[in-house]
């Protein structure tokens, strides 16, 4: 066969080119929710973790207590989280956890969610701690309290230092969510497979497949480059 | 008004560190009334920072109590983003917003929190602006200002919140001394136009002309208090003969 007959015999012939499509609506879907679930649990993590680093210890009674539990609470959920793989806490979520749920994008949703939640976590926190306690300061003595000042002074300076960290967790997100085929998920990389497991031919499904995880990260690094310019040209 | 109220009352005010081994604040009585310019001079490490933080509740004190407008701002039931609203602060590393326009960093504390509509805020900010002759900066950022600029933001910034004292911690420390002079200038206005002011510098040049009380702070205490004229001209304690030798 030429590489043209083969390449139809592939993708073309009896409709395969939908396990691809089909699969990439898949891998899409998980990583956006998961990327959204991620971010709104770690920046929650992050200000639990900065506050306690930074306050901690100027604190007093039952609010130091309370305190004190939530930071522990978000230290043994990242430890665990960051020392398992993401492979086994995606089964464990689909055989142990969600046993009853038939719905496999939301198992891998959440799987993912809470895995990049810890890693999203660590990078705001890094980004929270690296601005200057004067702004803390100033934000505070024109009397914004903790949260507000948190939300109109320190984080937009925060994200801002973190975006190319952050838009690195979301591409290694995008492809982590490979694995999915493990709870039987049809997505992009399963959907590959599944060519190859029907026409024997390794190369074009598995080539197609990598080619088009690489194309959507190029493009998402572009994004990013985009957006961060942006960003850095509202300081000059 | 009248001019005599005490707006801000000290009381025994002490600040301990590693469990009473580093004694920052030891014990400091003081009153500041309205229109006073309050000056806190002394050696580095005398606790004057310290003590200015302190009337903010910046630093949380170890002990002793805080009287502001004759609440006390150091029990733990007062709201005390409520009275910080009225003490406008200014660093000695300004400590503008970068992410914001000059206009923005004005406006956002008086929109935020006293509700005021973004052209009011606006227009107060601008008038605040004028008087210090940055108008044409408003919508500058602060990365594009010269640190004299940055300072006189930082303080209009604050009086933008309408506070009844100011607190200047230090804020020609950071500055190149060409550009002392323009933040000066704008506290000395603020000072005729009867603002109360606590200010910890090393100006003496400031203390001696603009200052109403000059307070000597050494080893966490107050030392010796008085108009400038008896502080700079007739000091009484070894310790300020000692400061006033070194740094006049």
């Amino acid at each position: 066969m030429s590489l043209k007959e083969k390449f139809i015999f592939n993708f073309i012939q009896h409709d395969r080119w939908k396990y691809i499509t089909d699969g990439l609506v898949v891998t899409l879907k998980v990583t956006f929710f998961a990327v959204l679930l991620g971010i709104a649990l770690g920046i929650i993590i992050a200000i639990i973790r900065s506050t306690y680093e930074k306050n901690g210890s100027a604190m007093r009674g039952f609010s130091k207590f309370v305190l004190w539990v939530m930071n522990l609470l978000c230290k043994i959920y990242l430890t665990v989280i960051r020392g398992t793989p993401v492979v086994v806490q995606l089964m464990i979520m689909y055989f142990v956890i969600l046993v009853s749920t038939r719905n496999k994008i939301l198992v891998a949703v959440i799987a993912f969610g809470l895995n990049s939640a810890a890693y999203v976590a660590e990078i705001f926190r890094s980004g929270i701690m690296s601005i200057d306690q004067g702004q803390f300061e100033a934000g505070r003595s024109l009397g914004f309290n903790y949260v507000q000042t948190m939300q109109y002074i320190i984080i937009p300076q925060a994200f801002k230092n973190v975006l190319p960290a952050l838009a690195n967790e979301f591409i290694v997100l995008l492809k982590e969510t490979s694995v999915s085929g493990y709870v039987g998920l049809m997505d992009l990389t399963k959907g590959g497979d599944i060519i190859r497991s029907r026409t024997y031919e390794a190369f074009f499904p598995l080539i197609g497949v990598a080619v088009i995880y690489l194309v959507m990260v190029m493009f998402f690094t572009w994004l990013v480059g985009i957006l961060e310019r942006r960003l850095r040209n509202s300081e000059r | 008004m009248n001019a005599n109220e005490t707006l801000i009352k000290v009381e025994n005010l002490q600040k301990y560190y590693n469990g009473g081994a580093i004694k920052a604040l030891d014990g400091i009585n003081t009153e500041i009334k309205k229109g006073e310019v309050v000056v806190v001079i002394g050696p580095s490490g005398s606790g004057k920072s310290t003590f200015l933080r302190c009337l903010n509740l910046l630093e949380v004190p170890t002990g002793g109590s805080i009287f502001f407008e004759g609440t006390d701002i150091t029990d733990e039931k007062t709201n005390i983003n409520i009275h910080r609203q009225k003490m406008g602060m200014v660093f000695q590393h300004f400590n503008l917003f970068p992410h914001m326009t000059i206009l923005k960093n004005m406006i956002i504390a008086p929109m935020k929190l006293r509700k005021k509509s973004e052209a009011e805020a606006t227009a107060m900010a601008m008038e605040l602006l004028k008087r210090v002759g940055l108008e044409d900066r408003a919508n500058a950022y602060p990365s594009q200002l010269s640190g004299g600029q940055k300072q006189r933001i930082a303080i209009v910034r604050a009086l933008c919140m309408e506070p009844e004292v100011m607190l200047f911690d230090e804020p020609t420390s950071a500055l190149d001394p060409e550009m002392v002079g323009e933040v000066l200038e704008v506290m000395k206005q603020l000072a005729h136009d009867n603002m109360t002011m606590v200010v910890v510098t090393h100006e003496m040049g400031f203390a001696k002309e603009v200052g109403t009380r000059v307070m000597f702070m050494a080893d966490g205490k107050q030392v010796e208090e008085g108009i400038p004229a008896e502080i700079f001209e007739n000091p009484k304690s070894d310790r300020l003969k000692q400061f006033l030798a070194k740094v006049l």
